[in-house]
This record gives C-alpha cells, structure tokens and sequence, in this order.
C-alpha cells in the first residue's frame, strides 16, 4: 500500500473566476419560464418531450389493440390506424428520443460535465427550447385540424403522402407535419450550436477532449451528425411543402387519382428517398450515440471500475459517427436500385458492425470483475446490452441485400428497429433518469419502485419485440390495418399477435410508475446528498445540489485526472473525482 | 447526391484535422495530476466557432438542394430557363456588398469610425438592393411566362434563389443590429467580433450564390459533365 497525499505534484491553483458574462434572471418568469440557465432549459426538453412521448405510447396501445383485436374496437378505423402509425413513429423517433437525448440530457450534462458555467449561447438556447415546443404544438395540432394528422407513414414517402388515399394527405395533416419538422429543425440548430461549441470552447481548465466522459463524447458527436444530416429532412420538407401547396413537382410524378389526371409530372419519388435517408440514417446513430456514452458512464460508475479501452470508445463514437452518412440507401434496397450501388451500401452497413461491436466488447470487458452494483441505473445498463446486441444481430440480416429484400415489409424490420433503435435508447434514458435525477432535485428516486418499473420494462418489451421476428419471418406484413384471411398465416399469429397487445398495455402502463415515482420522490424520495454514487465527473462535485444557476460557485473547477478514476489501488477510497489534484509520484506509479 | 458527398468529404477533412491536434492516441490514465490542457493561450471567441459550425450547417443545406437539382435534372421534363440579364447586376451588387463588409472590418479594426459605418451603411443598403433586385428577376421571369410550378427549372430556380434569400434576409437583421451598435457605442472590442463575423457571413453567401449562379445559368452542368467525361 502506498501513502497518497493530495495536493503534490503539478497542481495549478485554481483559476480566478472569469469575468463571464452571465445572465441573471430577475423574475419568476425568467427564472423559470423564460430561463437562459441550461439546466432549467434542459428540464423543459425533458418534460415536453416526455409528454408529447405519452401521447405515442397511447397511440402505439390503440394500433396493438387493433391487431390483437381486430374489429373489436370501432375507436381504430383503418384510417385511423395509419394516423397513429405515422404519428407515434415521428413522435418518437424525433421529439422524444432526439430532443431527450441532445435537448433534454445535453442541455443538463454537458456544461456541468465538462465544467462550464452554462451554454455559451444562452439566448439562442432559450430560443431553440420555445421553437421546439411550437414544432410541438403544431404537431399535437394537427390531431384537431380537419381531416386529422397525416397518415402517410413516419417516411412521409410521396406520391401517396399527398395523395388523397392517404389520411390528411389532401387537408392539412401533411401541412402541419411538415411544418411541424422544419420548426424542429429551425430550434434544432440553435440548440446544436451551443452543444457543439461548449463541447469546444466552453472546456474547465485541464478537461482535455481525451478527459470527457464518453457521454459529452456521444452527446457531442451525435450533435455534429444531427446538424450535417438534419438539413437534409429540411430540404425534403420545403420541397414538399412546394409540391402539395403550390403545385410544383419535385416528387410527385405523373399521376392519375380516381380516374383524374392530377396537374403533377415528371417528379422523382427517389429523391424524395435519398434525402429523407440522408437524414433517417444519421438519425438512427443520433439516437445511438449519447446512449452509447450515456450507458459506457453508467457501467463504469455502478461497477466501480475503469471503463475498458477509453481510447477504443472514443475512436469508435467517431467512426461509427462517420460512417453512418455513407449508409443510407440501405434503406432503399426494394426502390430498385442498381445492384452495385446496393453492394456499396451493404458492404459500408456491415463495416459500422466493427466499430458498435468494439463497443460491446468494452461494455462487457468493463464489467468484466468489476464490483458490480445492481442499482438501477446499472440494471438499465445491463438491459440495454443485451437488448442492443439483440437488435443489432438482426441488423446485420437486414444489411444484407438478399436477406433484406424478402424481409423488408415484414414484421421483422419493426422488431429490429424497435430493438435497436426504440427499446435500447429507452432503457439508457430510463437508466439515465435513475442516475441523474439525484442530482438535478436532490433526492433519490425510490428503489421499489424502480425495480417494479425495470422488470416489466425490461421482461415486457421482449414480450412484445420479440415474437414479431418470428411473425416476420413467417411473412406477417407490417403497415397492415388487418390481416383478414390470409393463407400463409397461421392462426398462431392472431393468438401471438394478442399475446403482444397485452404485452404492451402492460409496459405501456409500467411507465405511469415512472412517472408517479418522478413526482413523488421530489417531495418524498430519500436525500441524495451531492455524490450519491460515488461517482468520479464533474457534474457531483458542484458545491450544492441541485447545482444553482452558474453551477460552481465562485471558482471554476480545475481537472487534473480523467473521468474513470474507479478502484485506483492504494487510494483512500474507490473513486477519485476529477477535479481532485494528483497524487505523490510514487502512488501513481504503483497505480499504473 | 454526390455534390453532398464532396462537401461531407470537405467538412471531414476539417474535422479530421482538427481531432488531429487533440492528442486523441493519448492516454489519460496516465496523464495524471497535471492541468495543462494543450490549448492556444488566446482561443478564438466562442462566436466565432459558433459561426463556423453554422456555416457548415447553412452549406450542408445548399449542398444537399444543389444535389436535389442534379438529381432532378436527370428526368426528361426538365425545361430550362432563361436567366434575365440584370441577376449580372445582383452579382455585383452582393459582392459590393461583400467587398463593403472587408472594408469594414479593416476600418473598424484601425478605429477609423466613420469609415467603418459608412462601410456598413453600402453593405445595408447593398444587401437590400440584392433582395430588391432578386424580386425583379422573380417578376420579370413570372411576367414571360416562366412560373414556379410550371417546370421543375422554374421550380428550383424560385425555391433556390428563395432559400439563399432568406438568408440574406437574416443576415441584414445581424448587420442592421451591428450597425445601430456602433452608432451607439462606437467600434468597441464586441462590435468588431460582430462586424468581422458579419463580413465572414456575407462572403460566405456571396460565394454560396455565385455556385448557386453557376448552376442556374447551366454552366454548373457543363462542368459537371466534363469531370464525369473525364472520369469515364
């Protein structure tokens, strides 16, 4: 054992606290309302974002009771069906789980991770939360416009997205919906710009890029990819917009609607498919990557060790970041596409295996005799392993042109994203509210019911993905409103089709112990303290919490070590903070 | 979308560079105890990165429209159009305005004040004769018959010019805030990041409109078919 003293070595004293101009509210409105202080902004991403996902989760119930039950439930007609498919679709893939992760968690973890004292934007951050809650509520509108929300599908692919075959295709439905995402992606930006450039400039003394927890790593990466592939969706959007409001013809070909030549022609559908692609894929990994660094932070902590091969991580966010724009058109292979230009995208699909899997490999190495605490956050860790590597095997079936083609309007591509992309981020945000709402109320959630919530979570949405790769595989079409009589469907797929539906009443209705557990414990729950895990980043070193607007006091902190400093032989316990200065030769050497 | 695929290949070379001076095949288990963090002592001002990265955003915008417009070209029932003469004369006037913006700054960094607000005076007024003008060339093409839904040229023409003017639009409400700035308060340390990232924003559009010029009046796609004989 060797002696370690703190305070020797290279310490640098702390820096004078900059003159920054920092904004001070000086009413309830703009502490609360109108608030610049990323953290309160933060909870107002999270909380919108978490209302408007309930308002998903009930439509994704009202389309399994229609396939459990078919013409049980005169509520779900087939055209109401298609609304709450496109609808919970775009809900959540967009302003829940992108404006969550780099809204809601950027917003709250990267000043205070990286040691700031807010966003070096603040105004424009303000701003980027009301214009997100406008493309919210212009989205939420288009349930009450005539005609009701569009039900063209979450690609919005046209012709058919505004045709009148189509739900809200000739009223306002697609109006609003892609009104509503050029609105997103307008707030988007403004947002992005301060994640991205606080990640840059906005650094603590000694945080290098090499000292950030792999969450600022994933959260940053996924911002950089969200403003390169989110002009993408913009430019489909507008060009639609023109299509089905002024009359030009970008997409929409030559086309004749119950006997009527519509004035359209010679507009390509593709493109339509390339741009919303070019965005869709990038999308998928802005999703992945802050769970990826979220859940690489939450395995480290509650197993109390290194996390295995930073460097690897790192590299890896960076890789896959890259990759995932040269991707796209593999999902596109049943447009017809030339098949060399398939075997590019396969082949690029099946490269961004090599970085994830690096990744799993270090999630799994890091547990590997590590002194595993099963709280929750690591339960939800733990879940999100198994479910992303699950998903992610079928991933590689659908990367392959042959195997995907039969697949691609089955079953089995809804159970492989929502594996992949639904369920698996899902359970880091679950793990990550578990981690971090000590520290953003002060109190810890209740530990019982977390675990009610975790294991019908967790058992439940295998309950309900899984069966769906066998009913894919038996050729059970997805986008069906009903599958009537059909011959090559045996009656199993109706007994397990209900199986599933009850499946999902049930974690659907899981998640209100969620909520009541939020709320409750903000009152009720246990003290936290400001380091309730033991944990090394700055964020639970603040000197009160919940941290208060300007996060540090009076001095900035300094960072002297990285951010998985768990279990380092001969120190005095089993974690060391980052900012806490170095010690004694002699003791690091022996702890190298 | 190939033209997307070069300006991606730009921007990746920028970030490859960049992550190239992080030290990222450090160790940081190892680099213990020691706050140096390898950063210039006089970083650039936050805004100005912001700038940057929203100028990446804004070009990836055109970038993926001028991919759009190639795309579409390719189908039979493109028509084209015929450029009126005066956007020559829109040209000159974004680039005096681009031109009046670089005066600016020099001016304003060597404190001669009433240059510099005269400078920013031209480009206001510039910019808002660019926006003038590029109205004419909407009417004037609308008045020979060339509407926006009636060719796919058309179509991308107005949606195209419409997009860059927007962001001229926005770009004049930076300048007219920078401008009562300094008549207000002067050419203090703030006023000048503004006036150097206003001129960086107007140069960058006059560029984004001369390739946008470029591949309205065709001579985007004689290149284009050159390179690809080239390579074939």
């Amino acid at each position: 054992m060797v002696d370690v003293r703190s305070g020797l070595g290279e310490a640098l004293p702390p820096p004078e606290v900059e003159d920054v101009e920092l904004y001070h509210p000086h009413s309830w409105w703009t502490r609360y309302v109108f608030s610049q202080d990323a953290k309160i902004i933060a909870i107002q991403y999270a909380t919108t974002a978490i209302a408007i996902g309930m308002v998903a989760l009930v439509l994704s119930w009202l389309m399994r009771l229609q396939l459990g039950f078919p013409d049980t439930f005169q509520l779900v007609d087939a055209e109401a069906y298609y609304q709450f498919i496109t609808m919970h679709g775009m809900i959540m893939v967009i302003y829940l789980l992108t404006a969550l992760f780099l809204g809601g968690f950027g917003n709250y973890l990267i000043p205070l991770m990286v040691g700031a004292r807010d966003m070096v934007f603040p105004y424009a951050n303000m701003l980027s939360y009301w214009i997100y809650l406008l493309a919210v509520l212009v989205l939420v509108a288009s349930f009450f416009a005539p005609g009701g929300p569009t039900g063209a599908g979450w690609t919005l692919y046209p012709p058919q997205a505004l045709l009148s075959g189509t739900p809200g295709g000739k009223d306002w439905g697609i109006i609003l919906m892609l009104s509503s995402l050029i609105i997103f992606i307008i707030g988007f930006t403004m947002g992005g710009l301060n994640y991205v450039v606080t990640v840059l400039q906005g650094r603590a003394r000694g945080m290098t890029l090499m000292r950030m927890p792999l969450t600022v790593w994933g959260i940053f990466t996924a911002t950089v990819m969200a403003l390169l592939a989110f002009p993408a969706l913009f430019v489909a959007c507008v060009m639609m917009l023109f299509d089905r409001l002024l009359g030009t013809s970008f997409f929409m070909p030559a086309i004749v609607e119950m006997g009527e030549q519509l004035p359209y022609g010679g507009g390509s559908p593709i493109l339509f498919q390339h741009l919303f692609w070019f965005f869709g894929h990038p999308e998928v990994y802005i999703v992945a990557l802050p769970a990826f660094g979220i859940v690489s932070d939450l395995i480290s902590t509650h197993a109390r060790k290194n996390i295995f091969g930073y460097r690897m991580m790192v590299w890896a966010i960076v890789i896959i970041g890259g990759l995932s724009f040269v991707v796209w058109a593999h999902h596109m292979y049943v447009s017809g596409m030339n098949p060399y230009f398939g075997f590019f995208f396969a082949t690029t699909t099946l490269i961004i295996a090599v970085p994830t899997a690096i990744k799993v490999y270090n999630w799994v190495l890091t547990l590997w005799r590590g002194n595993i605490h099963l709280t929750l956050p690591m339960l939800f860790a733990l879940a999100f392993i198994v479910t992303f590597v699950n998903g992610g095997l079928t991933g590689l079936f659908l990367g392959n042109v042959v195997v995907d083609v039969p697949l691609s309007d089955t079953m089995f591509v809804v159970a492989h994203f929502h594996m992949v992309m639904g369920v698996a981020p899902i359970l880091v945000i679950f793990g990550a509210i578990y981690h971090w709402y000590p520290k953003i109320t002060g109190r810890m959630l209740d530990e019982t019911l977390g675990q009610i919530h975790f294991w019908i979570t967790f058992i439940g949405a295998y309950g309900i993905f899984f069966p769906m790769h066998y009913l894919g595989l038996i050729g059970v079409p997805r986008r069906y409103y009903e599958l009537g009589e059909t011959a090559f469907v045996p009656d199993s797929v109706h007994t397990l089709n209900a199986f599933i539906s009850i499946m999902a009443l049930i974690v659907g209705a899981a998640q209100i112990v969620l909520l009541f557990n939020l709320v409750w414990s903000l009152r009720h729950g246990r003290e936290a303290g400001g380091n309730p895990w033991r944990a090394t980043t700055l964020e639970w070193q603040t000197p009160e919490t919940p941290p208060p607007h300007g996060n540090w006091g009076k001095e900035l902190p300094v960072v002297y070590r990285w951010a998985y400093d768990y279990s380092v032989p001969g120190a005095p316990e089993d974690f060391i903070p980052q900012n806490q200065p170095a010690p004694s030769r002699v003791s690091h050497e022996a702890a190298s | 979308m190939s033209i997307m695929l070069i300006f991606l290949t730009a921007i990746a070379a920028v970030i490859v560079w960049w992550l190239a001076q992080q030290r990222l095949a450090s160790k940081p288990w190892l680099e213990v105890g020691h706050a140096r963090d390898h950063r210039r002592a006089a970083p650039l001002p936050a805004a100005k990165v912001g700038l940057g990265v929203f100028l990446a955003v804004v070009g990836s915008l055109f970038a993926l429209s001028f991919s759009a417009y190639f795309m579409r070209m390719a189908s039979s029932d493109w028509g084209t159009l015929p450029l009126p003469g005066f956007l020559w004369i829109n040209t000159a006037i974004l680039a005096l305005a681009s031109a009046a913006l670089y005066w600016t700054k020099l001016n304003a960094e060597r404190q001669h004040g009433e240059a510099a607000r005269t400078g920013l005076l031209v480009a206001l007024a510039a910019g808002l004769a660019f926006l003038v003008g590029q109205l004419f060339a909407w009417r004037a093409l609308a008045n020979a018959g060339y509407l926006l839904a009636g060719n796919p040229a058309n179509s991308f023409f107005y949606m195209l010019t419409g997009l860059h003017g927007l962001h001229i639009l926005g770009g004049l409400a930076a300048l007219g805030r920078v401008t009562v700035h300094a008549s207000d308060a002067g050419f203090d340390r703030r006023t000048r990041l503004s006036v150097e990232l206003c001129a960086i924003y107007w140069h960058f559009m006059l560029a984004v409109w001369l390739v946008l010029f470029a591949l309205l009046s065709g001579w985007a796609t004689e290149v284009v078919v050159f390179c690809r004989q080239l390579l074939t």
